[in-house]
């Protein structure tokens, strides 16, 4: 048997709607058709009543995950693309984020984002917001890059009792596969040593870790030992795991597909200079895509975000200094 | 053989009204057969991203198109070949961006149907719904204080798009000011695959327009000679200044949501219903009851249409793709104020 990270996004949440009475699934799409990249296949059938079409009112389904979350519910609400999501901004950033903090009520809301760049989707089918998320104080933040992550934290997020932002890449829905699910996970905010190596630290998380295992394979044959670390969990961020990295490696390169300004990349570079200045041997770098909206043509595309290629070449540029 | 609709027609107003049928009847022709091509292409796999047909719209897009004036402001939505050729934009801007040409208006970095020219007044669509109606207003609004006279704003969307934010609040917001809005609602029975009754729950969709204290008028949107009628009528008025005015259509897509959607929630009582007829084959059928073409006449508008978009996509398929080393990679139009590349 094999299953995708689309799969596993499904099999979480028939599993957590099976568990769990509280559990509802509330979207555009979501109920008899499935949702738009099948992520709720069957599951309306299957559990009737419990996964609901929404109207096209990306505010108001947020608003309605909040009510119903302050009423005892687990709510998974679906955005048809992350890009869609800013049109709830409002109701993640200032009324899920802050009612814990202004009431002491928790707001176990799951807001999933289908997120990132694939060839051809342009500006607004493309986005990765984690960052802008993470800035607001009062939400969880999670990139799964594996399949089997991608079931265990979406089991996770329904658990906790704060509102999650999970972000599935859309790159990784059909082509990443796995024998199995899993059946236990490291717990969410612990980062993974994804390769080992002794030369230099590559952080990163979501699609951009086959970019960064790509790399340190191809460094490989240069007779660089690379070691990459994916965060799985950009907020929280796991320091400890990073800083232990750079400890062994003395190097860092951090990549991720948003935007350059700000963001988890450059948070974890603040990170890693406060806490381990002293295990640098170089200054820390990154890579992220261009400072542009994500462009639609692929020869565009394929230059505006990090590739191994590019990845290959910061890393080499830190390797020498 | 009939007159073609750029000779010299008859005066008066059944020459008025027979010269904007035939018009609006070859942009429906057209952009029936340029959807067709890109839905060739894309199977074809040479269209990056999605298709999105307007297959069973194209009377009430012509329609709209047909009724601007050139100095008027647009703002189409994704099925609206007819009604983006009707305003005026070339075949060739729809051909080069969904083939991604350099040359074409959004030079590779946008596509399909997210195109526009903003200086000519035909607004470039983003994809969140609703977003593009406060903007035409802004534009409505700004020549208003500038004291240019006489321009109308045409937003099209689906019933979908109905249930966003945007929509309420631009809609308050152009009745508030008094705004030369014509709002284009397409209610094709679904969004995606929603149907209507997960969408609104309002007895007709011209309500919402009540509410905002709207003008709305509903219209047949199969019918090609209802839409040229009710459209034009909903663009006199805003011009003569009656303030926004709401037209919901009622139809059928005749397709999928995209070309990657086989469509098969769309249930048959509604495509064999009145709402699932195609606007078309009406509009052939009513051109030749009175008379103003026949098929003859219909086959060489075909084939005018076949050979344009044939060139334009041979055009189109010679011409450079977007070079990533040549692109400035600038999001700011203050040149100092870009400050890198993400490294
Ligand atoms: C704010 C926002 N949410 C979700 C989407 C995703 N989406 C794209 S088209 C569509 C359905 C649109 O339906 P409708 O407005 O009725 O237009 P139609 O496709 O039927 O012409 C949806 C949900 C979007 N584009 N914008």
């Amino acid at each position: 048997m094999s299953i995708t990270y689309l799969e596993a996004i499904r099999e979480a949440q028939a599993h957590a709607l099976r568990d769990d009475p509280r559990v509802f699934i509330y979207g555009q799409d979501v109920g008899a058709f499935g949702g738009a990249f099948k992520a709720t296949k069957n599951l309306a059938k299957e559990y009737p009543g419990r996964v609901l079409d929404a109207p096209i009112s990306e505010d108001a389904i947020v608003g309605l995950a909040v009510g119903a979350a302050i009423e005892g519910m687990r709510p998974i609400i679906e955005m048809q693309f992350a890009d869609f999501s800013t049109v709830g901004f409002n109701q993640i950033v200032n009324q899920a984020a802050t009612l814990f903090w202004r009431t002491q009520v928790s707001c176990p809301i799951t807001v999933r984002l289908p997120f990132g760049g694939t060839s051809g989707s342009g500006p607004f089918h493309s986005q990765s917001l984690e960052a802008i998320y993470a800035h607001y104080p009062g939400l969880v933040v999670l990139t799964p890059a594996t399949v089997e992550d991608a079931y265990s934290m979406l089991l996770a997020a329904v658990a906790i009792d704060d509102p999650v932002v999970f972000c599935e890449h859309k790159l990784l829905y059909y082509h990443l596969k796995a024998d199995k699910l899993p059946s236990e996970a490291l717990p969410i905010g612990k980062a993974r040593i994804a390769r080992e190596g002794r030369d230099l630290t590559i952080v990163t998380y979501s699609a951009m870790l086959y970019e960064a295992i790509d790399a340190a394979k191809e460094l490989a044959t240069e007779g660089w030992e690379i070691e990459v670390v994916d965060l799985r969990s950009v907020k929280p961020l796991d320091t400890d795991t990073i800083v232990a990295s750079v400890a062994r490696t003395g190097r860092l390169l951090c990549v991720g597909e948003a935007w350059p300004w700000g963001g988890v990349t450059a948070e974890v570079i603040a990170r890693v200079t406060a806490e381990g200045y002293g295990l640098l041997d170089a200054p820390p770098q990154r890579l992220n895509a261009k400072d542009t909206p994500v462009p639609y043509h692929p020869n565009l595309w394929a230059a505006h975000r990090p590739t191994a290629r590019s990845v290959a070449a910061a890393a080499r540029n830190l390797l020498r200094q | 053989m009939l007159q073609t609709v750029t000779g010299p027609g008859p005066v008066g107003q059944a020459g008025a009204l027979r010269e904007s049928h035939l018009a609006a009847y070859r942009f429906m022709l057209r952009a029936r057969l340029l959807d067709e091509k890109f839905a060739t292409l894309y199977r074809a796999g040479k269209i990056q991203g999605g298709v999105f047909l307007g297959r069973g719209q194209e009377a009430l897009s012509a329609a709209t198109g047909v009724s601007l004036k050139k100095t008027d402001v647009f703002a189409p939505l994704i099925r609206d070949a007819a009604g983006r050729m009707a305003f005026g934009e070339p075949i060739l801007d729809a051909v080069r961006t969904y083939l991604g040409s350099a040359l074409g208006p959004m030079r590779g970095r946008d596509g399909n149907v997210h195109r526009g020219r903003p200086q000519q007044g035909l607004l470039p669509m983003i994809s969140h719904l609703g977003a593009m109606i406060s903007v035409v207003n802004g534009i409505l609004f700004a020549r208003r204080l500038k004291g240019i006279p006489g321009s109308v704003g045409a937003v099209c969307l689906g019933e979908g798009a109905t249930s966003t934010g945007s929509f309420h609040e631009a809609l308050n917001q152009a009745a508030v000011e008094k705004l030369p809005l014509v709002l284009v609602v397409a209610n094709n029975q679904y969004a995606y695959s929603t149907p209507n009754d997960r969408q609104f729950a309002c007895a007709d969709l011209t309500d919402k327009g009540v509410g905002y204290g709207v003008a709305a008028h509903a219209v047949d949107g199969t019918d090609l000679s209802a839409c040229l009628e009710v459209i034009g009528g909903a663009v006199a008025r805003a011009r003569a200044g009656h303030g926004p005015q709401l037209v919901v259509a009622s139809l059928l897509r005749l397709c999928g949501h995209g070309e990657h959607d086989d469509a098969s929630y769309i249930v048959p009582k509604l495509k064999n219903s009145p709402l699932g007829r195609d606007c078309l084959k009406l509009a052939e059928e009513s051109l030749q009851q009175k008379q103003f073409a026949d098929a003859a006449q219909f086959a060489v508008w075909r084939s005018e249409a076949i050979r344009e978009i044939e060139e334009a996509v041979a055009q189109a398929q010679r011409e450079p793709a977007p070079d990533p080393y040549a692109e400035k990679w600038e999001a700011l139009s203050t040149e100092n104020f870009n400050e890198g590349q993400g490294e």
